[in-house]
């Protein structure tokens, strides 16, 4: 799997926050192919709440981005029934923390559908949504569920680290004849990086992306904690040579990627920003033991939420929310 | 063109051939049921034909419906072919779904036919988004939802008229209100008198029909399809009828009597359309006859199709599952086939 590259060499690029490359992928595939519409909640002439959308309703009109009433699990449903019968909807739940209000649709149609129609549904829905703390939005709005999706059999489940891999994996979302859940990290929109401007450019699902060669540790990472692993290894130059995976897809997961670091390095830290456990770490873990038993040098360690909730005032959130400090302290139990 | 003109005598005696291929084929799954051969859960129509093949005469080929948990009788009102009904309903290969499926998921997509379903309430949903293709794509063509009673205390379906009220969808929502959801009648699941009643929250018309009559049904449905197709949003109908068998084979139906079920079938909707025909001297009994024999005949070969059908092999489990295969997967089926579990592919 992971021996293909992006499609095509990423020559020519631009810089742009992760907000605007989920713009532009939006854009590059509504001109694309005008079965693609985009709805949900203020996502039309408000332009999204966290502006993701912003533009798109004037270029495109109110068809194509359509406000929703506030109704999960409606328009979840009228997405899986739209991608059904024809059209290749993006709905966008404004937090995770609301996808079990449209939990039915999603557990027993969107990811069933295809399975116990043997075969014979087509679900062509990307659903993007967002996660993490580190606002201050509480428990309610601060959560990062996408163990969940990444576990239920039917669906595939992306999370990009980068403003490459947000554009990139988006396009692939949006093409997949599967339905595909797209977890944006709130604290990433401006967050900025080189972003290939070919529109023919994606992101293949299923494929991990190195984002820094190292031959000590490998750091595998998702979302927010990618920068933040890459900010720890600059620091830890010299000292420890950390090697950095954006993850990219919970499932399907790059099992090969992640071998081949941990032949060279013989050392992990899974950085992911949902619960601890019975999480992403855990499978990556699993894999691992399975897969490379006889490559480890030491116990696999990892980081991620202490398997509270999100709270809100600022102490209790610093403690609870991972960051690059735990990621340092991840790599000095095991170098 | 729409899939029956009641309009003329040929199209009423096909309306009354397929409510009587709904009934046979349901009393011969029962059968089956009985017999051990179906596994799972069966829930049959029987009581309630005219519902289906009075709403799906109405709606054009090219129209989408979605089912419900009793779902028999919708498929073979919208024109699936009774042999790969049964097989689904043995589990084999060549059912609808492959033998995946079963009696609670029967589909035909390429038939516009989007499921059954097993969740309550979770149809109406999914028929606001293929109204919403129909409209996305400018299409005279609708999407109709049936749904049970018991479904109209579901919160999606609200969700799902809401949705097709404010955006004007050609959708069309069909509840069969036969008094029960499951044991409870609907008395006690709702505080309204009609369930039509409800489309007045969204501003769309609603009507209680008698759900016994197929002619009835059929003008209900052929006028809210009118009113889809011409942008002028969806319409909620109320069709009372009752389910003669239980909530599903084997059921002890403790929260009735067969008194209860006899005085429902005074009104069969089968015999009332048959005396119909005969009266207006459009059907004479040597034809009912021939009709009857026919009907008996179509189920019985679908019968023999299915137990002839094959069974899936073992490796068939991981097909299906995503439209671009993951390793995953793969990994778990390699297994299975260098364990030489596996039966022949064919
Ligand atoms: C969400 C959900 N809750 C409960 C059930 C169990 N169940 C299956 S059918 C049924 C009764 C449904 O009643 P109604 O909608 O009136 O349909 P009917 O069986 O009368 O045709 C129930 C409770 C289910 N399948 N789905
Ligand atoms: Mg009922």
């Amino acid at each position: 799997m992971s021996t293909q590259p992006d499609t095509p060499s990423a020559d020519s690029t631009e810089s742009m926050t992760v907000r605007e490359a989920i713009r532009a992928a939006l854009r590059e595939e509504m001109d694309r192919d005008e079965d693609v519409f985009v709805m949900g909640e203020d996502v039309g002439n408000y332009g999204g709440v966290f502006e993701v959308t912003d533009g798109l309703y004037e270029e495109y009109g109110d068809e194509r981005v359509r406000d929703t009433p506030i109704s999960e699990a409606g328009f979840v449903g009228a997405g899986v029934g739209a991608a059904a019968s024809g059209t290749r909807p993006v709905v966008e739940v404004m937090f995770s923390d609301f996808l079990g209000v449209a939990g039915e649709q999603i557990m027993n149609q969107m990811a069933k559908m295809r399975y116990m129609f043997g075969g014979k549904a087509e679900m062509p829905i990307t659903v993007r949504t967002t996660e993490g703390g580190g606002m201050g939005a509480a428990s309610q709005h601060s959560g990062t569920p996408h163990t969940w999706f990444a576990h239920f059999p039917g669906l595939k489940a992306v999370t990009p680290g980068t403003p490459k891999a947000a554009k990139g994996l988006l396009k692939s979302a949006i093409r997949s004849n599967d339905p595909v859940f797209f977890f944006e990290n709130k604290l990433m929109y401006e967050q900025d990086g080189e972003v290939p401007t070919d529109p023919s450019y994606t992101a293949p699902i299923g494929e991990a992306a190195v984002e820094r060669e190292g031959s000590d540790v490998t750091v595998v990472a998702t979302q927010r904690l990618v920068g933040e692993s890459l900010s720890v290894a600059d620091d830890l130059a010299g000292e420890v040579d950390v090697e950095v995976v954006d993850l990219r897809s919970l499932y399907p997961l790059d099992t090969e990627t992640l071998a081949d670091s941990i032949r060279k390095t013989g050392r992990m830290v899974i950085a992911d920003e949902s619960p601890v456990s019975y999480g992403v770490h855990a499978e990556v873990v699993s894999r691992m033991v399975e897969d490379e038993f006889f490559s480890l040098d030491a116990p696999l360690q990892r980081v991620g939420v202490p398997d509270t909730h999100v709270p809100f005032s600022t102490p209790l959130e610093d403690e609870v929310v991972p960051d690059g400090d735990d990621v340092r302290s991840a790599i000095h139990q095991v170098v | 063109m729409t899939l029956i003109s009641m309009k003329d005598s040929d199209g009423r005696e096909e309306a009354l051939r397929r409510m009587l291929l709904i009934r046979e084929f349901d009393s011969t799954a029962g059968d089956l049921f009985a017999d051990g051969d179906i596994p799972g859960f069966v829930h049959l129509y029987i009581g309630e034909e005219a519902v289906a093949v009075g709403a799906c005469a109405a709606l054009d080929e090219e129209d989408f419906i979605t089912s419900t948990h009793r779902g028999h009788g919708h498929c073979i009102a919208k024109g699936l072919d009774p042999r790969r009904m049964m097989a689904e309903l043995l589990g084999k290969r060549d059912g609808y779904c492959n033998g995946k499926g079963g009696s609670m998921h029967i589909a035909d997509v390429d038939a516009n036919m989007l499921g059954a379903n097993g969740i309550v309430g979770a149809g109406p949903p999914l028929a606001a988004g293929a109204a919403l293709t129909c409209q996305y794509h400018d299409e005279d063509r609708v999407a109709l939802a049936f749904l049970g009673d018991g479904a109209v205390a579901q919160g999606q379906i609200h969700e799902a008229i809401n949705l097709a009220a404010t955006w004007d969808l050609p959708a069309v929502f069909l509840v069969e209100n036969n008094h029960f959801g499951e044991g409870t009648p609907v008395e006690e699941q709702h505080n309204v008198e009609n369930l039509s009643e409800t489309a007045e929250s969204y501003n769309i018309p609603g009507f209680t029909v008698d759900g016994m009559d197929v002619t009835a049904v059929n003008e209900a449905v052929e006028e809210a399809r009118k009113r889809a197709i011409a942008g002028d949003g969806p319409t909620f109908i109320e069709a009372e009828t009752y389910r003669y068998r239980g909530h599903f084979e084997g059921d002890p139906q403790p929260y009735r009597t067969e008194e209860d079920v006899e005085r429902w079938q005074q009104r069969d909707p089968i015999d009332a359309f048959t005396e119909q025909l005969i009266d207006r001297g459009e059907l004479a009994e040597s034809e009912l006859d021939d009709l009857r024999a026919e009907v008996e005949a179509e189920i019985e070969e679908a019968v023999e199709f299915a137990r002839e059908a094959d069974e899936p092999t073992p490796e068939e489990a991981y097909d299906d599952m995503f439209g671009e295969p993951v390793p995953e997967i793969e990994r778990f089926a390699n297994a299975l086939r260098t364990d030489g579990r596996g039966g022949d592919p064919q």
